[in-house]
């Protein structure tokens, strides 16, 4: 067994353990230290997507004791791209609000807020590795309340309510999917991913527990889909994303909704068995679902007056996309879902960070009307925000190019869906255009009466951490843009690699 | 022949030009559910205020008032009040299609059980099984679970604890009027009494709970949870300055460090020997003995002292905002 094979295990660990000492460290030691630990959790990450591209997947004991009776963690390409993905977005997104974070938040509770990244970190990458359902709950619960405790944390305005509002629907995802994992446990006997599965397909072929089984995929699929703010349930993405300090906007948006996302990829793949999924219909009804919300979203966000709220209200649109794909049921429209999330999560931090940038130097206030101009006031943070704004709307050369034509390709594949997909497709592409450019063209536009002194020397850079996260979050959009081919073909070995 | 629009304030293009701008918004007189912004960084101060309500007397109104939304709230909740009791029947139903319960032939009556119960004494040393597959076999979720306590009990401290450190004057305020120890009947000689009897029993039992975890019902969180009870009433009876002489917030804070750090570094090795197929080298003990079943009962220990000091944490974050 190869050394390698244990950063995993490591990387989890480290996590977690540098939320444990943070608690008793102060505020900048509790961030240099959640620093560190990101940046070692990358290397390893990136270590084990090496190794997984050369010797294939393998899952890793955790314990003295082999698969049915013990936990157990499992590596392969798409878990290692995904967590060198998170990892990348988490570290940009810290450093991105790190000076709101230091504003926001009361000074002798910064460290707090540090172990909250940390659990949130260690839980995601649980949930990208596990392979053990009720590893999955545990460590969607830390998800959960790690989530909140960032959103609570800003104890000014409206984030209370909205954590409150979090807490409610996200207990009720909780709730579904753990109904769901006791009823499977109940029909098969086992927490473990591949010996439930194999239990699976001898209840499917014998035909035995037809409807439980089918309330069992509904019932998770509708639990995670209520976590990661699918169309109707989205109701606590908003005021959530729109208050919180912009740190967690942007862990929040571009990673945890994620984290749910491919937890239920690695479900559907690895014990419910994708061919019963489908069968099952609930990939109808998730697509269904997921149009609706590409529509419905990005009504909503034109709607918007403040322009975090219009960021959060595009992610429902994103969201929808991504359960589109899915829904779509095929190879290739689970590629695309896959690939929208890593090109949604690198794009929404994007703009989360770089709003900061722009009302930063509009006196704090996000509606349009004071944002006008910013552009110019803050450069950097102005080409950000266009960046991602145009990569959202799908810009040839941007990372949402690419995914929405991984959509439409994949959308011939399926005739039945092909119609709906396209129409869809093109109408929230000329929906998100509404919004994104009348945003971009508001922050590039100057009042006349102002236009003196607004171009003659007020421009502020910002500090030089939203400057840095900002050029690496634009490099990580184009990245994903102009090197795509590999990121898919990768996505498309670890896709089977699942099975 | 074109004719010469007027009107121009009103065209098609003025008003597009106005929405790009933003000077027109489209909420205006329509049924708004979403509710009040927040307001920006000059008004927060009063916007704080009446935030919370109760210092005018009123809520602030979050909903504009009106015929339609009285509607919508009623249909709304008549809704999911059908919702409710349809995902009711339908797990009714599911349930009425599960194996019955307690069938010898049931799914979950497979290989895994049968090893836990058959081998659990010799592999783990734990003569409580459950014990046994909670902290060795499956001793991963548990460590999660410690860490689900532990940022709970960040996210209280979030919440809860008032730090007048800053030299706030706001703090200082919501200090002073957090604590309610001037309320408190000092000295009830009923409740003193009970709990000189009481308290060493229940902290004899939690120890006793935790310490035999491996040996009968019993463990960690059920053991905390006790000890953690008995601080809390010792902490009634007697009020803060007893307690405060051995449990203040530095306490609190090195005691979960050092457990759960123990705990973090214990369980990795074991889960490194384990994955990697070395001896561990961690002697498993006679069964039976209180000392043996290897690093459960340390870990026991570990899960009771956070257990405990979260209970009683928890308890006086709510009664003054602080340790």
């Amino acid at each position: 067994m190869s050394f390698v094979q244990n950063f995993p295990f490591f990387s989890i660990i480290i996590a977690m353990f540098s939320g444990i000492i943070s608690s008793v460290l102060s505020g900048k030691k509790a961030r240099n230290v959640t620093f560190g630990a990101i940046l070692i959790i990358l290397i390893l990450s990136a270590g084990v997507l090496h190794f997984c591209s050369g010797q294939g997947s393998y899952t890793y004991m955790m314990g003295h004791f082999p698969a049915p009776w013990g936990n157990e963690i499992r590596a392969g390409v798409l878990e290692g791209l995904t967590a060198v993905f998170f990892c990348l977005v988490m570290l940009l997104s810290v450093l991105g609000g790190m000076k709101h974070t230091e504003q926001d938040i009361e000074s002798s509770k910064h460290n707090l807020f540090y172990i909250m990244v940390d659990l949130m970190l260690s839980s995601l990458l649980a949930l990208i590795y596990t392979n053990d359902l009720f590893t999955a709950y545990v460590f969607v619960e830390i998800n959960t309340i790690a989530g909140c405790g960032m959103i609570l944390i800003r104890q000014k305005g409206r984030s209370l309510s909205s954590a409150i509002r979090y807490m409610i629907l996200s207990q009720l995802g909780s709730g579904l999917f753990l109904i769901g994992l006791s009823l499977l446990y109940d029909v098969t006997g086992h927490l473990l991913m591949s010996p439930a599965k194999e239990a699976v397909a001898v209840i499917e072929a014998a035909g035995t527990y037809g409807i439980p089984m089918l309330v069992i995929v509904a019932v998770i699929s509708v639990g995670l889909a209520i976590k990661s703010g699918l169309y109707p349930f989205h109701y606590w993405i908003p005021d959530t994303y729109g208050y919180a300090t912009p740190a967690a906007s942007a862990i929040l948006s571009g990673l945890v909704s994620k984290g749910y996302i491919f937890l239920l990829i690695k479900i559907f793949y690895r014990v419910l068995g994708q061919e019963n999924v489908i069968a099952s219909q609930i990939v109808n009804v998730l697509f269904v679902f997921g149009l609706a919300g590409m529509v419905m979203g990005s009504l909503h966000a034109i709607l918007e007056r403040d322009m975090r709220r219009m960021i959060a209200f595009s992610s429902v649109a994103q969201i929808g996309y991504i359960y589109m794909g899915i829904g779509l049921g095929t190879q290739a429209g689970m590629i695309a879902a896959i690939f929208h999330i890593f090109t949604h999560s690198a794009t929404k931090a994007l703009l989360f960070i770089s709003a900061v940038g722009l009302y930063e130097v509009s006196g704090d206030r996000k509606d349009y009307k004071s944002l006008r101009g910013s552009g110019y006031r803050n450069p950097l943070a102005g080409i950000g925000f266009g960046i991602g704004a145009l990569s959202m709307v799908g810009f040839p050369m941007l990372s949402g190019f690419i995914s929405k034509l991984l959509f439409a390709t994949s959308a011939l594949q399926s005739p039945s869906k092909m119609l709906p997909t396209l129409i869809v497709l093109a109408v929230s592409t000329v929906l998100n255009a509404v919004y994104f450019l009348r945003m971009v063209i508001t922050i590039y536009s100057i009042p006349r009466e102002k236009e003196k002194s607004m171009k003659e020397g007020e421009s502020l850079p910002g500090s030089w951490n939203l400057r840095l996260a900002i050029t690496c979050f634009i490099l990580l959009n184009l990245t994903l843009g102009l090197f795509s081919q590999p990121i898919v073909k990768a996505i498309g070995n670890g896709l089977a690699m699942f099975a | 022949m074109s004719r010469m629009k007027n009107n121009y304030e009103n065209s098609r293009f003025m008003r597009f030009k106005r929405w790009v701008d933003g000077e027109t918004d489209l909420l205006l007189n329509t049924m708004e559910i979403v509710p009040a912004k927040e307001p920006a960084a000059g008004e927060r101060e009063e916007a704080s205020k009446d935030s919370f309500g109760e210092k005018d007397g009123k809520n602030p109104p979050v909903f504009s008032e009106g015929r339609g939304l009285l509607y919508f709230r009623r249909f709304y909740q008549a809704v999911s009040v059908l919702l409710c009791c349809g995902i009711i029947l339908v797990l009714l139903w599911t349930v009425a299609y599960l194996p019955s319960f307690g069938n010898a032939g049931n799914p979950d009556n497979n290989e895994v059980s049968a090893r836990y119960i058959e081998q659990g004494l010799q592999e783990t040393g734990a003569v409580n099984i459950v014990t046994g597959m909670i902290l060795d076999y499956r001793a991963f979720d548990t460590f999660g679970e410690s860490c689900v306590l532990f940022i709970a009990s960040c996210c209280v401290l979030v919440l809860l604890r008032i730090d007048a450190a800053d030299g706030d004057k706001n703090a200082r305020k919501r200090l002073a009027e957090s604590n309610d120890r001037i309320y408190e009947p000092k000295n009830d000689v009923i409740l003193q009494k009970c709990a000189c009897v009481l308290v060493p029993l229940i902290l004899v039992f939690g120890i006793y709970i935790v310490l035999n975890g491996h040996l009968s019902p019993g463990g960690g969180f059920s053991g905390g949870a006790v000890l953690g009870s008995g601080l809390i009433l010792y902490l009634n009876a007697f009020g803060f300055e007893k307690t405060q002489r051995f449990f203040t917030e530095k306490v609190y804070r090195r005691v979960t460090l050092c457990a759960l750090t123990f705990y973090c570094l214990a369980k990795s090795y074991s889960f490194f020997t384990g994955a990697n197929h070395l001896e561990s080298g961690i002697p498993l003990g006679t069964p039976g003995a209180i000392l043996s079943s290897g690093l459960i009962l340390p870990l026991n220990i570990c899960v009771g002292l956070v257990v405990a000091c979260t209970m009683y944490a928890f308890y006086t974050l709510f009664r003054k905002g602080g340790m």
